[in-house]
């Protein structure tokens, strides 16, 4: 594990994003998971590999992802006649038969937004190799995370099942290499979401404010200034946990 | 666990809704910047009760022609076929495929229509300050949260069926106005969802509980899910 990943020792103080309440992150094994108390969302993962298994899953998805955007999805034949379709080809025959606004919409989710999370990703993963991370890494990250809940590679492929079920009473229709490849696609994203620690990435940042004390004073005064109390506290169950969970 | 559970705002500190970082700012009126990512800092998400209502109320206005207009028109040999949603789950039943029919039913209909009405119940319970069911308020947020993106089903299914179809004079299909009204009701109750701020749910517990700030840290639930 790295040991920077927090500045001083394992005890973080940390409030619920969900629900505010103020708890101290005990240190977690590898493959761990804190939840909240109160409400039970999760607090922090700490996946086992948080840098080398995201950044080799990305490369591999920005590969499919090149396929599925440039091989044909799917295609049709009848009365001897045969079309066949890519993604943005998809988006492109909505803007021309006037539906430009739901074009873009299509575009975004499926193939702007899932290529903007994986190129971000990529960029920060390469970056934070070497920490402290440059500031501008920060904002990919940022961006990162914005730009992944409209990435919908899985709605999509349903989507195409469902439309290849609807057309094959129709005409007669058959799977191109596209649509593998989005199957692919929507088996890694999930392996890179469940891969990546967000804390983790952002701890290897460099910070804004490098000297805390004209602004908000950082966590590190915040643990040190709680501590005697914390550790008095989470002492007894801190060790049960972890030892129980490192046992594999 | 009755005594005042103690949150962040409580204690003067505030977690950057950015990259997590919990700080303890100058003035809780002016919390400045987050001086790990440099980001504005807030302790809820600003003016996050009007706006979830302002997307709520559109994406309910746009889900009436979204249901009512058509999505598709299918042109066989100079007759023009008009598709709605409901039709097109229709369609797929009597086709023979009944689980893809349930799917559509589910994602294209009653994701959108339940999204509209959990949004409204979390945002009348907090404007109320109900203090109870807080966790299943959550729970129900964070399905909210999770589901949203399923609706985009149809959006996609009448974009392949008419990228493929094209073999005028024989077939061709056109996408009809509604599908715009649809992608629009999806796309607003997205951006509803991440407006709105969970928090608020649990600010009524710490207001009605009232007691001093005090240094008592929870401990969060651990567990490891080692394979």
């Amino acid at each position: 594990m790295p040991e920077h990943r927090y500045l001083d020792g394992e005890l973080t103080p940390v409030a619920c994003h969900e629900c505010d309440l103020l708890q101290v992150l005990p240190d977690l094994p590898a493959g761990g998971k804190a939840s909240c108390s109160r409400c039970g969302c999760t607090l922090a993962t700490r996946p086992a590999d948080p840098i080398e298994r995201p950044l080799a899953l990305a490369i591999a998805a920005l590969l499919v992802l090149v396929v599925a955007n440039t091989a044909p999805l799917m295609g049709l034949s009848a009365v001897g006649r045969h079309a066949s379709t890519t993604i943005i080809g998809g988006a492109y025959q909505m803007w021309l038969q006037g539906q430009e606004v739901t074009a873009v919409i299509v575009a975004f989710c499926a193939v702007i937004a899932p290529a903007g999370y994986l190129l971000c990703l990529l960029i920060v993963l390469f970056a934070v190799r070497r920490p402290p991370a440059p500031l501008w890494v920060g904002g990919m990250l940022r961006w990162a995370e914005r730009t992944r809940p409209w990435a919908m590679t899985e709605v999509m492929m349903l989507g195409i099942m469902v439309a290849l079920i609807k057309i094959a009473d129709l005409a007669k229709v058959e799977a191109g290499m596209g649509m593998y490849a989005v199957g692919a696609l929507m088996l890694l994203f999930p392996a890179i979401l469940s891969s990546v620690d967000t804390e983790e990435l952002w701890a290897r940042v460099a910070w804004h404010e490098p000297d805390p004390e004209p602004g908000p004073a950082p966590e590190r005064e915040l643990a040190s200034e709680q501590a005697p109390d914390v550790i008095s506290n989470s002492a007894p169950n801190a060790p049960e946990t972890p030892s129980e969970a490192s046992a594999p | 666990m009755t005594s005042a559970p103690v949150t962040a705002i409580k204690a003067g500190l505030l977690s950057c809704d950015t990259c997590g970082l919990l700080s303890q700012p100058a003035s809780a009126a002016e919390p400045g910047y987050c001086p790990r990512c440099g980001r504005e800092l807030e302790s809820r998400r600003h003016r996050s009760i009007e706006r979830t209502w302002a997307l709520v109320i559109a994406a309910a206005i746009c889900y009436i022609p979204a249901n009512m207009l058509p999505v598709l028109g299918t042109t066989t040999l100079g007759s023009t076929e008009y598709d709605t949603i409901m039709g097109g789950v229709v369609f797929l039943f009597t086709s023979g495929s009944w689980p893809l029919a349930l799917i559509v039913l589910i994602a294209s209909v009653m994701v959108p229509l339940g999204k509209l009405v959990a949004l409204s119940y979390l945002l009348i319970t907090v404007q109320r300050g109900s203090v109870q069911g807080s966790r299943e308020r959550t729970r129900l947020y964070r399905l909210v949260e999770f589901i949203g993106r399923w609706s985009m089903l149809d959006v996609f299914v009448d974009t392949f069926t008419v990228a493929l179809v094209q073999l005028s004079p024989l077939m061709s299909v056109r996408p009809g106005a509604g599908v715009l009204f649809f992608a629009a009701v999806v796309v607003l109750t997205m951006i509803a969802a991440s407006t709105f701020d969970p928090r608020l749910i649990w600010d009524a517990i710490s207001d009605v509980g009232s007691e001093p700030a005090s240094s008592r840290v929870n401990n969060p639930q651990q567990e490891s899910n080692l394979g």
